[in-house]
């Protein structure tokens, strides 16, 4: 870690002195006609013009997007038509039958992207939570363990879709081992349910090592004493689960279940190099639906793409604000204790 | 199940194996297998040539066919291990007709043996193709993918680092009206990901005619609150006093940013360029969004088209999926404990 962190600092500082000294004349002038005001000015300024032209920009002038109609790019170029867009979402005849809406492929996309969230959050923070408490025993080589459920983390979307496209297929090796145990082979990505279950299954295995080190960090907050006093008192480890384990590290596991939920509500990547979004419509989520009305279909559609967009980042807000909330919280009890 | 957890809450004592042991080592056995398994079949897949990748079911190692040069026969022809009534030999298939193949024994050439192919299994060893690797490069446009990557993944994680930190230092070292709501508005944004603002954004980069350009790409992802967020909290750690000496000393506000607080903030701008070079390497909607053309592809993108192609070539694919793991896993194999130490801190990525 030191090493790291001189590496760092070598690396910011020398072969950028000259330029940085190139740079301090003019700034030093600029500092005596402004002040220190100024320097603020000057610090802030190009992250928040970037932040502000690509980020803060686009999520107001979204808004006004959603409100109107036609396929040209600029806004100025569009045709206002109010909340018609939500309307044409949000319509149905019946609301238990998605055949009936009018934009039906948004109803599957949220019909699929609620269900996925349900099962690949509840399947994903149960499967952390074991692994945390796995790797918070003693075990040797722990350093080894940490990595071999962390190291799928940083590979990217693509390649996780494509590692396991080429296992789930027809003649992949899972087929493979089914054929040998005497079982028939299955077409994984060819048929609606085995290729939703994959894309949970794939999606836990690329951000369980991320969710795991989280929960481990709280379990190791746990003061040990605790442990010590209730192996003194003889209390059964079903009690100490229950008792200790799991109402100190319930702070962690909220933020945890949250940040699951945000992630869940916007998965596209590794589903879309996996599925497609197919067989059919099976996997079809709502990012993708975004991104087909938006970009991708022949009939391009961004009001309606950004109405779609607003609805999911109105859900996706409410979450943020429950994280932030329950971090808050977190943060005082730190302090308290 | 939970009653499971509770043992496994529990540190192991004594000697001997508790049930609990025997859980947590299947639990990690199973992890290294799920884990590990598929990156690793991924790459000793990547060395199969395409006929072995046909192959089902498929061997664990890559094989080539070994082959001979026979007197009389302009190419090397393929050997077979021919096992019949006369018992085991090496023999080199001349050509195939039917069930039927025709084979010559390449220590004596002359005479041509008819034997039925169930009798005959290649004759194999262990080897590596290693044209997966190199056609995609020379053929193909994957060379012209991975500078586009890697310029992104440069540039973006520079810009990331300069204006994020100098952001961070006005944030953290200067009083000034308005700067509780600027750090109110970049926390809350936090969490707005770019997939919410896809449409404007397209247009603001259309606006600016960076459509089909890498800079399209690297723009709208190098302001990151996260990073704003995390070097912020840092630089609240660095004592005031050290940059009211320096003032004392006639330093100007600049040479306090980039000779004091930019080196003493090293480690944190350690792990936000680690997490940027990741992000931006494996970034995907957005370029598959802002890139059309395929001279711009960055590696990602050009996976995604190569993949969605009729007819998959599997062996330049499964090669290039894992040149394209490769600088990940390196920062993983170099940083590992570091970046583990930067997410349990501050929750990035």
């Amino acid at each position: 870690m030191k090493r790291l962190t001189q590496m760092a600092g070598a690396v910011v500082t020398a072969p950028l002195g000259w330029l940085a000294a190139l740079i301090d004349p003019p700034l030093r002038l600029w500092q005596r006609v402004a002040g220190q005001k100024g320097m603020v000015g000057f610090f802030l300024l190009p992250n928040m013009a970037i932040f502000g032209v690509f980020v803060l920009f686009p999520l107001v002038v979204n808004i006004a997007y959603s409100m109107t109609t036609g396929g040209a790019l600029f806004l100025a170029d569009r045709e206002f038509v109010g909340g018609a867009q939500y309307a044409r979402l949000l319509t149905c005849q019946n609301y238990l039958d998605i055949r009936t809406c009018q934009e039906d492929q948004f109803w599957t996309a949220v019909r699929n992207t609620g269900t996925f969230v349900v099962l690949q959050v509840t399947l994903l923070v149960i499967c952390a939570t074991a692994t945390a408490l796995i790797l918070n025993r003693e075990l040797r080589a722990r350093g080894f363990w940490r990595a071999v459920f962390f190291f799928p983390v940083l590979l990217s979307p693509v390649v996780v879709g494509l590692i396991w496209r080429w296992i789930l297929d027809r003649n992949g090796v899972l087929n493979a081992g089914l054929v040998g145990v005497g079982l028939d082979p299955v077409n994984w990505l060819l048929d609606r349910n085995f290729a939703f279950a994959a894309a949970i299954g794939v999606t836990i295995w690329a951000h369980l090592g991320f969710f795991a080190l989280i929960l481990l960090a709280g379990l190791q907050a746990i003061p040990r004493d605790l442990y010590e006093a209730a192996e003194m008192d003889g209390t059964r480890p079903a009690r100490v689960f229950w008792r200790i384990t799991l109402p100190l590290l319930m702070p962690n596991l909220l933020v945890v279940v949250v940040l699951a939920l945000i992630r869940a509500v916007q998965v596209f990547d590794e589903a879309y190099v996996l599925t497609g979004g197919g067989p059919g419509t099976a996997t079809l989520f709502l990012t993708q639906y975004i991104y087909e009305v938006g970009f991708a279909s022949l009939l391009k559609n961004p009001g309606l793409a950004a109405a779609a967009s607003i609805l999911m980042g109105g859900v996706l807000v409410v979450l943020t604000l429950v994280q932030l909330a329950l971090g808050r919280r977190n943060e005082r009890r730190g302090k308290l204790k | 199940m939970t009653r499971a957890l509770g043992f496994l809450t529990r540190r192991r004592g004594g000697a001997g194996w508790h049930w609990t042991d025997v859980v947590t080592f299947l639990w990690l056995g199973a992890g290294v297998a799920i884990m590990f398994g598929p990156a690793l079949w991924l790459v000793l897949s990547s060395f199969k040539s395409p006929a072995q990748l046909a192959e089902f079911p498929p061997t664990l190692l890559p094989y080539e066919a070994r082959t001979a040069v026979v007197e009389g026969y302009d190419r090397p022809l393929p050997l077979f291990v021919v096992t019949d009534e006369a018992g085991s030999r090496t023999l080199a298939e001349v050509r195939r007709v039917g069930t039927v193949a025709q084979m010559v024994d390449p220590e004596n050439p002359g005479e041509i043996e008819r034997v039925n192919i169930a009798n005959r299994a290649p004759d194999r060893q262990v080897g590596f193709s290693w044209g997966n690797y190199l056609d995609p490069f020379l053929r193909f446009d994957f060379l012209n993918y991975t500078l586009n990557s890697v310029f992104v993944t440069v540039v973006a994680t520079l810009i990331t680092l300069l204006t994020n930190s100098m952001a961070a230092f006005a944030l953290s070292k200067y009083e000034f009206r308005g700067r509780n709501l600027v750090v109110v508005l970049i926390i809350a944004t936090l969490m707005i990901p770019l997939s919410v603002i896809l449409v404007p954004l397209y247009s603001i980069i259309s606006a600016a005619g960076l459509v089909n350009s890498l800079w399209g790409v690297i723009l709208p992802t190098v302001a990151t609150p996260t990073g704003v967020f995390l070097l912020r909290q840092y630089m609240l750690t660095i004592p005031d006093e050290l940059l009211e000496a320096a003032r004392m000393d006639h330093a100007s506000e600049w040479q306090i940013y980039w000779r004091i607080v930019l080196p003493l903030t090293a480690p944190a701008l350690a792990v936000l360029a680690i997490f940027s070079v990741v992000w931006r390497w494996n970034d995907f909607l957005w370029p598959l969004i802002v890139l059309s053309r395929q001279e711009v592809y960055t590696l990602q993108v050009g996976l995604n088209a190569y993949a969605g192609e009729l007819n998959v070539q599997w062996h330049y694919l499964l090669a290039m999926t894992v040149i394209t793991m490769i600088p990940v896993v390196l920062v993983f194999v170099f940083l590992q404990r570091f970046i583990a130490s930067g997410i349990a801190g501050t929750g990035l990525k």
